[in-house]
């Protein structure tokens, strides 16, 4: 906030002295120089200038990108009065890998190893829509053993997402001991994962017609009882976080989105069915893999403020697990993968395939020229649109609150940056 | 019973965690934290990941014959091969002398590899292999390019198949012996 | 003290020396047992981990490895912090818990100054820590620090009125400020005051909560938002200062917890004016400061943060008429029996 006053603001150029000669008995009076009269002038136009850019009072806080509160590397910069937010503006983009110019050199196999990375917490989550845009071009149906298959490890990711933010929201109110259980009981999740696929982030495991390998034996034995210990968590998140009286008052009524709103920012995943949506893509998108033959409820929640929204996660979480369940039980035997040419040419068309990541809706839409690399792949991820609609929430609300809502939100940088 | 107040069940769960980790045989026997933790003290215990997981790549290299679709699909280009061309004897007696491939150098750079298995996939002579070891942390970086002999090395530490589920049609396959 | 305890008649410089190193000892080892035990242990073993377990046996010298660590780092300060201010307020913090100290009696003779006003001594100074971290809120020219300082000053002002009165409560059933006739009171009467105050105990426990700015009441050092608050800008000696000071502090509140309410030195069953009580007097007070700085952790690791508004609501709208009932009531129940 600095005014400067400075004497040269004037050109030199325009010196015509204020009081004329017509008057000039009047400037021998008052015994003033044009010097004098030009810095008076000056020096209120600087003034006037300087009023008008301190017009905003209160202080800027620039939040990130290096803080504890945002789940990487986000800027946010709040104008505060007090401790009440006037404004505040996400800043994204420190995290820009540049995706979408990667895919258009990188052949369909790579480009799905790469975008395992953007939501590095619902691993498998992220290569499904790519896989199924391209199968749709190629016009070739997985089988249905690797659809269940998928879906399973679909819904694990979305379990191993949601424990993380089960956990994470605490976390960021104060309450240090649930992150410990959530990657505690985490790690049973991303080992059945990684005794699948080989990895525990990056499962990498989807391929053009079907999935990569079979499941190993005694798989579903243990997932069922990986599916145990999280439920088990969340009862115990039930206990000791959303019960917590002192919970409930920094979330209720925080960050109402009303739906109408939710719904014009482009918000989507269980942000949207906090506010009382009943969209879900799993059941509404019709899509090749196994949801249709499961029996599963969406769940919603009437209000729309961040208490809410945590509630709904934590029901999807327990909901998903007994889909797990399900889709192992039902498991059909039969072949992995479906006939496809070794080396993959899709041939030229377009798509777009959205699903029910854990973070929202993510889509891929797919452009491809007939040849081994897409020609364009165009990214939607759910945080980024679940980001825009901060600024509108976060004013007016207090500093403290601001950690409420984007933990709320729930976004992962990668998903928002790309 | 009028409901206990959250407040109360979260201390419980705390204190019911508490007792867990530092009692996991019941209260008759002495604290055992560190049996009760579900902390693994590496290095002094160390867990076995899966027999899956994607530790480092070996190389069988009697099966390898330099066509370089692996150094070709890498996403990282981390994969140096060199090969030249050598005339092996003819299988009969008469015959042309046939062309054959020999590897010279096969280096991958796991400080770039993306450990996504992409050249496994696509090696058509099965001489790539997963193994689950992941201790080869280097003080400097250029020892994280491991030369033929280093990747052959490996192969002693790459798994058997393993059976799969039931209802699966897909064949275990069997490791190559190991090479000459 | 040392005249009576070892029946020797040292110089007065003697005797002052002897005092400053027991007082310092008497602070920094409940210090390190408070943060190696709860910190270290009993945080992680309730949340499924084990702690520090390298340095030393089960992690014993851990607290030595940070201490050496802090003493290492360079000091830091900000390019336009006020120099004198930002230095100063990590010991303005700490002056205010040795202060503390003087007055807890840990024996019929074990005492550093038998003030008569002991209770009304140690809240007043307890508020010197106030200004310690304004100062250091202020002095780091930094808007995250500003933030952290405005709003410890807030809450702590807000939580001195309940602690005090809360106090009131054991004043009036002891009938004296005097540390030493508060414990001799309860021996007296053969009950601890916590059953009788149950109500000033709960308020008690509440409010060092909040003077020690752990969760539920840490928004001056709310970590997700504010980095580290009021203590962002600090680093090396300072830092450890504050930790010290911190921890320290939670020790003297607990001690003071444990002779207002627990009976201090006293053992039911035994006479409290036992020569032996002077020696075993420390240890046992030292037991039941560790089971109040249970309670105190117990809570901090186990719920979130309170907002701003809703501290000073819980603190005004909510204790303040709490404790003051309870003063009404154990007056009228004083003068009625």
């Amino acid at each position: 906030m600095t005014g400067t006053h400075e004497a040269g603001v004037v050109s030199p150029s325009e010196h015509t002295p204020l009081v004329s000669g017509a008057n000039g008995d009047i400037a021998a009076d008052l015994d003033i120089t044009n010097e004098q009269q030009l810095r008076y002038i000056a020096g209120q136009a600087a003034d006037a200038r300087v009023n008008i850019e301190l017009e905003t009072e209160g202080m800027t806080l620039n939040i990130g990108p290096q803080h504890p509160a945002t789940h990487g590397t986000l800027r946010i910069v709040a104008r505060l009065d007090g401790e009440q937010v006037i404004s505040a503006e996400p800043i994204m983009g420190y995290m820009h890998r540049g995706y979408e110019k990667l895919t258009e050199v990188r052949t369909y196999p790579q480009v799905t190893t790469l975008i395992n990375r953007i939501d590095w917490v619902g691993s498998f989550a992220n290569e499904v829509p790519f896989i199924l845009a391209a199968e749709d071009l190629m016009d070739v149906e997985a089988p249905p053993r690797a659809q269940y298959i998928r879906t399973a490890l679909f819904e694990m990711g979305r379990i191993a997402n949601i424990m993380l933010f089960l956990g994470d929201m605490p976390v960021q109110l104060g309450g240090v001991t649930a992150i410990f259980y959530a990657f505690r009981d985490r790690e049973f999740v991303l080992n059945q994962i990684e005794s699948a696929t080989g990895g525990r982030f990056h499962p990498n495991f989807n391929r053009i017609g079907g999935v990569k390998d079979d499941l190993p034996a005694g798989w579903i034995k243990e997932t069922k009882t990986a599916m145990q210990k999280v439920r088990d968590f969340c009862d115990e998140i039930e206990d000791l976080v959303m019960g917590n009286e002192i919970f409930q008052s920094r979330c209720r009524g925080v960050g109402i989105i009303p739906p109408d709103v939710g719904k014009a920012y482009g918000l989507s995943g269980a942000n949207l069915r906090a506010s009382g949506v009943d969209w879900d893509l799993r059941r509404d998108a019709d899509s090749p893999l196994a949801w249709k033959d499961l029996d599963w409820k969406v769940w919603t929640h009437p209000d729309g403020d961040s208490f809410s929204r945590f509630w709904v996660r934590l029901q999807e979480t327990r909901e998903s697990s007994y889909m797990v369940e399900q889709l192992l039980d039902g498991l059909p035997s039969g072949p992995i993968m479906a006939k496809v040419p070794r080396i993959i040419k899709v041939p030229a068309g377009e798509s777009y395939v959205q699903t029910e990541n854990p973070l929202g809706a993510m889509g891929y839409y797919v452009i491809s020229k007939g040849e081994l690399t897409p020609f364009r792949v165009k990214i939607r991820t759910a945080s980024f649109s679940n980001m825009s609609i901060s600024p509108w929430l976060l004013e007016g609300v207090y500093v403290p609150d601001i950690a409420t809502i984007l933990a709320s939100l729930y976004f992962i940088l990668g998903d928002i940056d790309r | 019973m009028p409901k206990v107040p959250g407040l109360v069940t979260g201390l419980g769960v705390t204190a019911k965690t508490f007792f867990k980790t530092v009692f996991p045989d019941g209260p008759t026997k002495p604290p055992a934290p560190s049996k009760g933790a579900h902390t693994v003290q590496y290095p002094h215990v160390k867990e076995a990941p899966p027999d899956r997981a994607r530790g480092v790549i070996a190389l069988h290299h009697d099966n390898c014959t330099a066509c370089m679709l692996c150094a070709r699909e890498c996403p990282d280009w981390c994969i140096y091969i060199e090969g030249h061309k050598e005339l092996a004897p003819p299988r009969r007696a008469g015959g042309k002398p046939r062309q054959k491939n020999k590897l010279d150098r096969f280096d991958i750079d796991f400080a770039l590899c993306m450990y996504c298995g992409i050249c496994v996939d696509v090696c058509p002579f099965d001489a790539l292999f997963w193994s689950p070891e992941f201790e080869f942390s280097e003080m400097k970086i250029a020892d994280m390019l491991h030369d033929k002999s280093r990747l052959a090395d490996w192969m002693h530490t790459v798994p058997e198949w393993g059976a799969y589920e039931a209802g699966a049609e897909v064949k275990t396959k069997k490791l190559p012996s190991p090479s000459s | 003290m040392l005249s009576t305890l070892l029946a020797l008649n040292p110089p007065y410089w003697v005797e002052t020396l002897t005092k400053i190193g027991i007082g310092l000892v008497a602070v920094l080892l409940p210090t390190g047992a408070l943060v190696y035990l709860f910190l270290f242990k009993m945080m992680s073993f309730m949340q499924s981990r084990l702690g520090p377990m390298e340095t030393g046996p089960y992690g014993q010298l851990q607290l030595l490895a940070e201490f050496g660590k802090f003493l290492q780092k360079e000091d830091i300060f900000p390019s336009k912090a006020d120099r004198f201010v930002f230095g100063a307020a990590p010991f303005v913090v700490l002056v205010s818990t040795f202060l503390l100290v003087l007055v807890l009696p840990a024996g019929p003779d074990t005492h550093f100054v038998d003030l008569n006003t002991g209770i009304y001594f140690a809240m007043a100074v307890s508020s010197v820590s106030v200004i310690g971290i304004l100062m250091a809120g202020w002095g780091s020219n930094s808007k995250y620090s500003l933030l952290g300082g405005i709003r410890a000053a807030g809450q702590l002002i807000a939580y001195e009125l309940p602690l005090v009165l809360s106090v009131v409560g054991v004043v009036i059933m002891a009938g004296t400020l005097n540390m030493k006739g508060i414990v001799a009171a309860q021996a007296d009467f053969g009950i601890w005051f916590i059953i009788p105050q149950i109500i000033g105990f709960f308020i008690f426990m509440v409010a060092v909560q909040a003077e020690l700015t752990q969760p539920p009441f840490d928004m001056p050092v709310a970590e997700s938002e504010l980095v580290t608050g009021y203590l962002t800008e600090y680093s090396g000696i300072r830092f450890l200062l504050f930790f010290i000071g911190e921890f320290a502090t939670a020790a003297v509140f607990s001690a003071i917890g444990a002779t207002l309410f627990l009976g201090g030195w006293t053992i039911p069953f035994v006479d409290a004016n036992a020569a032996i009580m002077d020696y075993i007097g420390p240890l046992v007070l030292a037991a039941k400061m560790i089971f109040i700085a249970f309670l105190i952790f117990w809570f901090r690791i186990t719920f979130p943060r309170f907002r701003e508004d809703q501290l000073q609501r819980l603190a005004w709208k909510f204790l303040i008429p709490l404790s003051l009932a309870n003063i009404v009531v154990t007056a009228i129940f004083k003068v009625v029996f």
